[in-house]
């Protein structure tokens, strides 16, 4: 081959098409997307993530949760997301539309969290869970997230929102654990994670 | 010099034909002469990464199965030091090693002198900056979350400058080349040093400035992000097989028709195969498909490119006991076979039922961008190195514990990792088993990696201590080639020094 810009128009032509046929007629199709009103309540879906959510987000976010936690929910007959319950119904392109970024994640050394707000509802649970995983989950691998809480002296009168800790996780005699706003903001954006809206494109159980 | 009578076809389809005319060293001389500053501090701050990355590296293996470690501090937590340690391989190491091996190569293969050295020092310090304000943002808490591309926006636009001041002398290395002829190996870096760029600034562009919608991200993310293996370190990497196998043996490249078709193939159809990504996913099912079936495909360029490296080694393997180089490529060329046609296989969708979400995927990408792609970069500079210090490997104990330790670390990352991966994908598609099972499970296959980590940091090690004496060294009038046995080998290393394309 002797031909210097030959050679070059293919390389060009060759990347071009798969910019256009992955990345532009993809935002063509479904770039656009709208949200839809769910007929039985209502209500418009899917909702932006607002407040202390959203800050819980940017922690999400910052913290690197998708490197062990999946944000979707494959279909039935493909894996066992449904049957384990991490979902009602496979996840679809609507479900994402206020994400930046979307946490799709690829790895699941932890469970998937598309529904974890209607699977784990407890604000108390995901506290000591994010304080400490072997708290709610012996074994796990997850790591510890003290960062976001913490321990101090006992003032006049307890903190109410201080974590109740017992046995191996008790804290030492006159201390006290405390979330910190992070902390509650994080646990605010799991508690925000749901998508169980029965969908034109995706009806419950499929 | 320019004037010279052009070469004979055999001497042009081939760069291990040796031309020892007087005009032909001056030039090489001369060549690797201008090539020494740039690509030798790209070398070696490279090298910086690569001993930074590794320790993130253990550092991420370590916290995998003993998460209490370093845990308090939110900057080496484990879902930051993740990302720094990919990161810190990929645009520190792996891309800084890989833009001075094709600059050397641009240089030889065009037989034309690098120009303004000088500058690309500098763009070079100002990339470095980059990938030092990018891993300091995600250890800060700045990381995007999108794969491959964590670095924050601020980073992203000082490594585009930094990439293009650099690039575009490869680029004017190319144009202004000597031999019109072109060798397969420039095929491969010119497309190369063009398809980062367009990947690089429109995943910025689409992902991080002006984000798309919803999950038109992830297919940008993957359209992005497995290109960066497949159209930027990929070609690279082959461009170095193609040009160390026949160098070091000496003789050309067994087929010019397979060549050919392997890297039209690729080109064809490897930049479609990454949103198998997102089977399962909830992206549209011709997406997807298109991604399926652009993954088999991917059969083909790598057959080929394998038959054409096997074919031209036939016959030679004896020299992988003498030739350090040779070793390295063969080990990296072996690698890319493999862990392609593993990549093919794990697009097919019931395949991936299984190894998606798993570590199978984790211990894939190792194989791709480790046992392919670095050990092609470390016989890469095992051969430029001793040319542009124009000294010997101090050493070569120190290399051969280099690639024992390397090779021997990373089947140990990839093969138990597979299993457990695959373990893993098995049990968490019962929904009987509880989900705490399937990490329980992995526990070993994770702690074997942390062994196989401080593998690879021992030969990590020992190639940084190997590469500091060879430039510290006191220049010597001569100096016998290094092979790993004494007696016997006249090809590599030194022998030869200017002689050579």
């Amino acid at each position: 081959m002797k031909y210097g810009p030959l050679l070059f128009l293919g390389i060009f032509l060759t990347l071009a098409s798969s910019w256009v046929g992955l990345t532009v007629i993809p935002q063509m199709q479904f770039g656009g997307l709208q949200t839809t009103k769910i007929e039985e309540t209502g209500r418009d879906y899917p909702l932006n993530t607002w407040g202390a959510a959203s800050k819980g987000r940017e922690l999400y976010r910052a913290n690197g949760c998708i490197y062990c936690h999946s944000q979707q929910v494959r279909p039935q007959g493909f894996g066992a997301d449904i049957e384990r319950g991490w979902g009602t119904r496979r996840s679809v392109s609507r479900d994402y539309l206020y994400d930046k970024p979307v946490f799709l994640g690829t790895m699941r050394t932890g469970p998937d969290l598309t529904n974890i707000g209607q699977r784990q509802p407890s604000v108390d649970w995901h506290l000591s869970h994010l304080y400490d995983p072997q708290i709610t989950s012996k074994g796990s691998t997850m790591p510890p997230y003290r960062f976001l809480f913490e321990q101090r002296k006992i003032g006049a009168k307890p903190s109410p929102d201080a974590l109740k800790l017992t046995g191996e996780f008790a804290t030492p005699p006159g201390y006290e654990i405390v979330p910190t706003e992070n902390a509650k903001d994080l646990v605010a954006y799991l508690l925000s994670l749901r998508a169980d809206a029965a969908l034109l494109e995706a009806p419950l159980g499929k | 010099m320019n004037s010279q009578s052009s070469p004979s076809l055999r001497q042009a389809l081939t760069p291990s034909d040796n031309d020892s005319s007087p005009e032909r060293k001056a030039l090489l001389a001369e060549i690797d002469a201008s090539c020494r500053r740039p690509v030798l501090f790209m070398f070696a701050n490279g090298l910086l990464w690569l001993m930074a990355g590794t320790a993130l590296a253990l550092l991420t293996s370590y916290k995998m199965h003993s998460p209490n470690f370093l845990a308090d501090w939110s900057w080496l937590t484990f879902g930051r030091v993740r990302p720094a340690h990919l990161n810190t391989m990929v645009y520190g190491f792996a891309s800084q090693v890989a833009i001075g091996v094709a600059i050397w190569l641009m240089c030889r293969l065009g037989r034309v002198p690098f120009m303004q050295g000088g500058l690309v020092v500098g763009a070079t310090i100002f990339w470095n900056i980059g990938v030092t304000v990018g891993i300091v943002g995600i250890l800060a808490g700045d990381s995007t979350s999108i794969e491959w591309l964590e670095m924050p926006g601020y980073a992203a636009y000082i490594l585009f400058i930094a990439y293009a001041l650099i690039a575009i002398w490869a680029i004017i290395a190319f144009r202004f080349r000597r031999e019109r002829h072109l060798y397969v190996s420039q095929w491969y870096l010119l497309a190369a040093l063009f398809w980062f760029p367009w990947l690089y600034s429109a995943a910025n562009m689409m992902l991080v400035i002006d984000p798309v919608r919803g999950t038109v991200q992830g297919a940008v993310n993957w359209w992005f992000a497995h290109n960066v293996l497949g159209l930027w370190f990929t070609p690279i990497g082959l461009a170095a097989i193609y040009y160390f196998i026949p160098k070091v043996i000496g003789r050309p490249i067994h087929s010019y028709f397979l060549s050919t078709l392997g890297f039209w193939s690729l080109a064809l159809f490897y930049n479609w195969a990454g949103i198998h990504h997102l089977i399962g996913g909830p992206m549209p099912a011709w997406l997807i498909t298109v991604s399926v079936v652009a993954s088999m495909m991917m059969i083909i360029p790598v057959v080929t490119v394998a038959i054409n490296h096997h074919m031209t080694m036939v016959g030679h393997f004896k020299k992988l006991k003498y030739s350090p180089t040779l070793r390295f490529i063969v080990f990296g060329a072996m690698s890319y076979t493999v862990v392609s046609l593993q990549g093919s296989s794990m697009a097919i969708r019931s395949l991936n039922e299984v190894t998606h979400f798993t570590h199978y995927t984790i211990a894939h990408a190792h194989l791709g961008v480790y046992a392919f792609f670095t050990m092609v970069m470390f016989g890469s500079m095992y051969y430029i190195v001793p040319r542009l210090a124009l000294r010997e490997w101090p050493s070569a104990r120190l290399i051969s514990i280099h690639f024992w330790t390397t090779a021997l670390g990373i089947l140990l990352y990839v093969v138990p990792l597979s299993v457990g991966g695959v373990l893993q994908g098995l049990a968490m598609n019962n929904p009987d088993i509880p989900f705490l099972k399937t990490v329980e499970l992995t526990k070993p296959y994770l702690v074997t990696r942390t062994f196989a980590g401080i593998l690879m940091t021992v030969g990590h090690t020992v190639f940084a201590v190997n590469f500091v004496w060879i430039l510290a060294r006191r220049r010597k009038a001569y100096q016998p080639p290094v092979p790993f046995i004494a007696a016997g080998l006249q090809q590599e290393a030194g022998a030869q020094l200017g002689k050579d394309i």
